[in-house]
């Protein structure tokens, strides 16, 4: 029905596994009524404070059904020409205001307490926390690990403290992950953190949840669990499979994962910003200054000063990627979009040299031989050869989202 | 009772004023939009309150249907991003904020006092006409490139848009002065034209909520006229207030922003507690239970109302102690709420119930205003916010205040005094029929929302994960029943505007001063001017009589 979605659930409940690592298990949703999976240090203070209100609301609402059930039973007029008079008239009662005031003050003031301890807790992160930096990018989220690598996923280990500082680079986001409970609004000119401890190995959605314009639905990632030995594995790995991938395979990792992917269609359809379907060599009408073709110095100039030269008909809605891409992911970019992008055809793998990688979202179909149960034996894409990212799902053809 | 003429207007009403009343009195559409007679104002308020909220529904319904698969169902992302905004933007600023004050609290205020208008007749025109014109500019948004800020305007998304935000800005500007406008009007009518013994003790518990209301559109609204008047100033010439591209900082446009728009939360919400005092003792034939508490609560709630912005910025990056601040203050509001409850609850013990559709429209606040309220709670723990802060959770929650409370209020108010004011009785069974379905369908909505978010479903989605899909569909049906509803309800309103038996001057027996004169009300409101002798809620001295469909006050004036 929706191949985004299928692509995303794809890669979300079943992730591929990978060369001889552990596969973070499936996890089903979560068959309690209300919350999703528990998945962090903080989902049994939060529960518990949701179960406890959830209580106290329905003894309330049934006590107010009761009470209006019974007195429109009881007290019922007949009729409008019987003209009866109420039984009482009785108006007021100190008693009664002071006792229905009280106890709701007093049970209020419990619940600010409690809430109040689980904020703090929620707030303060421990100091010797793993750190992550998240971006918050129209609309993409980006992590970048303390060991050099930046990824579209949050990748943390079982059992760690994880510390995220969170920053915007245009408008307010915020990044949401409901199985740990935690959200933060990422705000463009100051950072922003939480944390949280994993406890259940898995993959689970990250969401934006301030709303940040039109793919603000599609602005999803997802945080994977490993255990700490795998999750070692997995950094070690993904910076291994970066330093020596192929430039062309780089650019279109590169398309996915910075973001490309949202504006730029790769079948000629018309986002945001034009379709790299046949774009080099093109002739572009810019805004305001003739025509251009379209050629390297082009492309990299549009990804470091995207506002420099409009193709018309676009709105100058292009962040810069300056010093946000390294010269190698560039020169890869620039690869991919001279290449396959623009002529249509597949990216042609080399030989994939370590295997795949750990967490590597399973693309539109699951692998053969991968199955969600977690198998060590896969047969695996080449790194980074499809739709790898989630947070960037309309890769899909426009239709394909249909 | 020692006021004869306040019984004589009721007993032998002034044979002229059958022909000639404020409908019949002027004709022409000039009249009525040259008019400065409060009925006529109400009315037109009315009229275009209504239009505003079919406008609003239709957007919810497109909303709605989008909703029913994940990805594309009818429209395209930008184009539903344009929908909720517009569906936010008309429901607040053009239905609930202006539908029971300006509505029927500018029909029912000087009547409820015993006077002839308001204190500024010419203000309350002026209020409409802005009210028309603010309307405009948010029509003329919608028509060129619609806003897709979301109503919150938050920047620096909002200023940054390439949709049209400065048409929609200045429109919510201006309504925000009609809204003051009413307030001052309001606020001086009940300071100075209550009449002979009504102390303020006195005052309908109706004209205690629009007077708190009035306090709050009064002191809070400019705040939202300078914010928006700094947005547009950052967006035409490039001020840097709150874009931190310019220099500005972004979460201080939150700060202003819900200054003023949480104290509007109660602007929306307070007047609905005021009609629901009324019928609910009117249909009770009792006295209001805790008079003072509930009129009292209502000024408790327009104070601390101005000191809880803060809790929708938990996740904002705010500080730990100002939130903590923030979520104390917001659960203190929980105890004036709780206490007018118990008094609706209490005041209908040993009393005679009469069900009739204003009545049933009291009950179904009762129930998803309890709702709305308890998951509030919820929403002001800090903890607990942190996971339900910008998920449908919030969504369900504000539409159980705002739809199952303030609308659902409104449409109560609007069948108690729909006979005063158009002199025609609806349907009783299709008021009853579309109240029940309304509460079936708004449940049917909302509640499934309030899972959705609990489950981490973001607002402001277009798409979502498939494990969404059947409460969303749920929620879909909810609305379209709630549609079919509403539909119903303008059916047999128009309809008895033509063939609907004529209203008595007293259909319900209540003892506020509106129901002292005919239905509808003659031009000038009263033969003389009644005097007041006892409080607003004393039902013995009114009889019921067959012959008139009515109430008529006895004539002794044993009381």
């Amino acid at each position: 029905m929706n191949t985004m979605l299928a692509r995303f659930l794809g890669g979300v409940l079943a992730a591929a596994p990978a060369g001889g690592l552990p596969d973070p298990p499936k996890v089903p949703h979560s068959n309690w009524f209300w919350m999703p999976n528990s998945a962090s240090n903080f989902a049994a203070a939060t529960d518990g404070m949701f179960d406890a209100l959830m209580w106290i609301s329905a003894v309330c609402m049934l006590g107010v059904a009761a009470a209006i059930g019974y007195f429109c039973w009881r007290y019922r007029a007949t009729s409008r020409e019987a003209n009866e008079a109420a039984e009482s008239q009785e108006d007021h009662s100190n008693a009664l205001e002071i006792t229905w005031s009280i106890i709701p003050l007093f049970v209020v003031i419990g619940v600010f307490v409690v809430g109040f301890k689980q904020f703090v807790d929620l707030r303060s992160p421990p100091r010797a926390a793993y750190e992550v930096h998240a971006t918050g990018q129209r609309w993409k989220w980006g992590f970048e690990y303390p060991e050099g690598l930046t990824h579209p996923e949050l990748h943390v280990a079982m059992g760690k403290d994880v510390r995220i500082l969170i920053q915007s680079v245009d408008v307010i986001h915020s990044l949401y992950i409901p199985e740990m409970r935690v959200k933060m609004d990422a705000v463009p000119g100051r950072y922003t953190e939480l944390w949280f401890r994993p406890t259940q190995e898995g993959t689970f959605p990250i969401y934006c949840a301030e709303y940040c314009g039109t793919s603000h639905s599609d602005m999803l990632s997802r945080v994977v669990v490993h255990s700490p030995e795998a999750f070692q594995a997995w950094v070690a790995e993904e910076i291994r499979k970066i330093e020596s991938m192929p430039l062309v395979e780089l650019g279109e990792l590169t398309y996915n994962q910075a973001g490309c992917s949202t504006c730029h269609s790769l079948d000629g359809s018309a986002k945001v910003g034009p379709s790299f379907k046949g774009v080099f060599g093109r002739q572009e009408k810019i805004f305001g200054a003739g025509t251009l073709t379209v050629d390297e110095n082009y492309i990299r100039e549009s990804i470091l000063e995207p506002q420099a030269k409009l193709v018309e008909g676009f709105p100058p809605a292009m962040p810069t990627f300056k010093g946000q891409l390294s010269d190698r992911r560039i020169l890869g970019l620039v690869e991919f979009i001279k290449g396959p992008a623009s002529t249509g055809e597949p990216v042609v793998k080399a030989a994939a040299p370590g295997g795949p990688v750990p967490g590597s979202p399973a693309p539109d179909s699951p692998v053969p031989g991968s199955p969600a149960s977690g198998s060590p034996v896969p047969a695996p894409p080449a790194p980074g050869s499809q739709g790898a990212n989630p947070a960037a799902p309309s890769a899909d053809p426009k239709g394909g989202q249909q | 009772m020692t006021s004869p003429s306040a019984t004589a207007d009721v007993l032998a009403p002034p044979a002229e004023s059958e022909s000639d009343n404020y409908l019949t009195h002027d004709k022409g559409i000039l009249s009525w939009l040259l008019t400065l007679d409060h009925k006529r104002i109400g009315v037109m308020y009315l009229m275009c309150v209504m239009g505003a909220f079919l406008l609003g529904g239709v957007f919810a319904l497109l909303i709605r249907t989008e909703l029913l698969t994940p990805g594309r169902t009818i429209v395209e992302h930008d184009t539903y991003n344009q929908l909720f905004t517009l569906h936010g933007a008309v429901m607040v600023f053009l239905v609930i904020i202006p539908g029971i004050p300006a509505a029927l609290g500018n029909f029912v205020l000087p009547l409820q006092l015993g006077a002839k208008d308001v204190a500024f007749p010419r203000l309350n025109l002026a209020s409409w006409y802005l009210w028309m014109i603010g309307a405009s500019f948010l029509v003329v948004s919608l028509v060129t490139n619609a806003a897709d800020t979301g109503w919150t305007f938050y920047t620096p998304y909002s200023t940054t848009t390439t949709t049209s935000v400065i048409p929609a800005l200045f429109g919510a500007f201006i309504l925000g002065f009609s809204s003051i406008f009413t307030g001052l009007n309001f606020i001086t009518t009940m300071h100075k034209l209550r009449p002979p013994g009504m102390t303020w003790f006195r005052m309908p518990l109706f004209l205690w909520a629009l007077y708190s209301t009035a306090v709050i559109q009064v002191l809070a609204t400019p705040v939202l006229a300078i914010t928006l008047l700094m947005l547009i100033v950052e967006r035409f010439i490039g001020i840097g207030i709150f874009d931190p591209a310019l220099g500005g900082d972004p979460v201080l446009f939150q700060h202003f922003f819900w200054f003023y728009s949480h104290p509007a939360v109660y602007i929306m919400i307070v007047p609905a507690f005021g009609v629901v005092s009324e019928i609910i003792a009117v249909f009770s034939r009792k006295r209001i239970f805790g008079y003072k508490f509930i009129a009292l609560s209502s000024v408790a709630i327009a104070i601390l109302g101005f000191l809880v912005w803060g809790h929708h910025m938990f996740v904002s990056g705010q500080s730990v102690l100002a939130g903590t601040i923030f979520s104390g203050i917001t659960f203190l509001i929980a105890i004036p709420t709780a206490i007018k409850v118990f008094n609706w609850i209490t005041t209908m013990y040993k009393g005679r119930i009469h069900l009739d559709t204003p009545m049933l429209y009291a009950l179904f606040f009762l129930w998803v205003f309890s709702i709305g309220g308890l998951t509030g709670i919820f929403l002001g723990v800090m903890s607990l916010d942190v996971h339900l802060h910008d998920t449908y959770f919030v969504v369900a929650h504000f539409h159980y205040v705002m739809m199952g409370g303030a609308v659902t209020a409104f449409f109560g108010g609007l069948h108690y005094w729909w006979p005063k004011m158009f002199g025609r009785m609806y349907d009783e069974k299709w008021g009853r029929t579309a109240c029940g379905l309304l509460f079936v369908g708004l449940n049917l909505t909302f509640f499934p929302q309030f899972i959705l978010g609990t489950r981490g479903m973001p607002r402001r989605y277009y798409n979502y994960l498939v494990e969404f899909q059947p409460l969303h569909q749920l929620s879909s049906m909810g609305a379209y029943l709630m549609g079919i509803s509403f539909v119903i309800v303008a059916v047999y309103l128009l309809r008895s505007l033509r063939k609907g038996e004529p209203a008595p001057a007293n259909p319900w027996g209540s003892n506020t001063l509106e129901w002292r004169t005919v239905s509808p009300p003659p031009y000038y409101n009263f033969h003389d001017t009644p005097e007041v002798v006892e409080g607003p809620y004393e039902y013995a001295d009114w009889v019921y009589d067959k012959r008139i469909r009515g109430y008529v006050r006895k004539a002794s004036d044993a009381s």
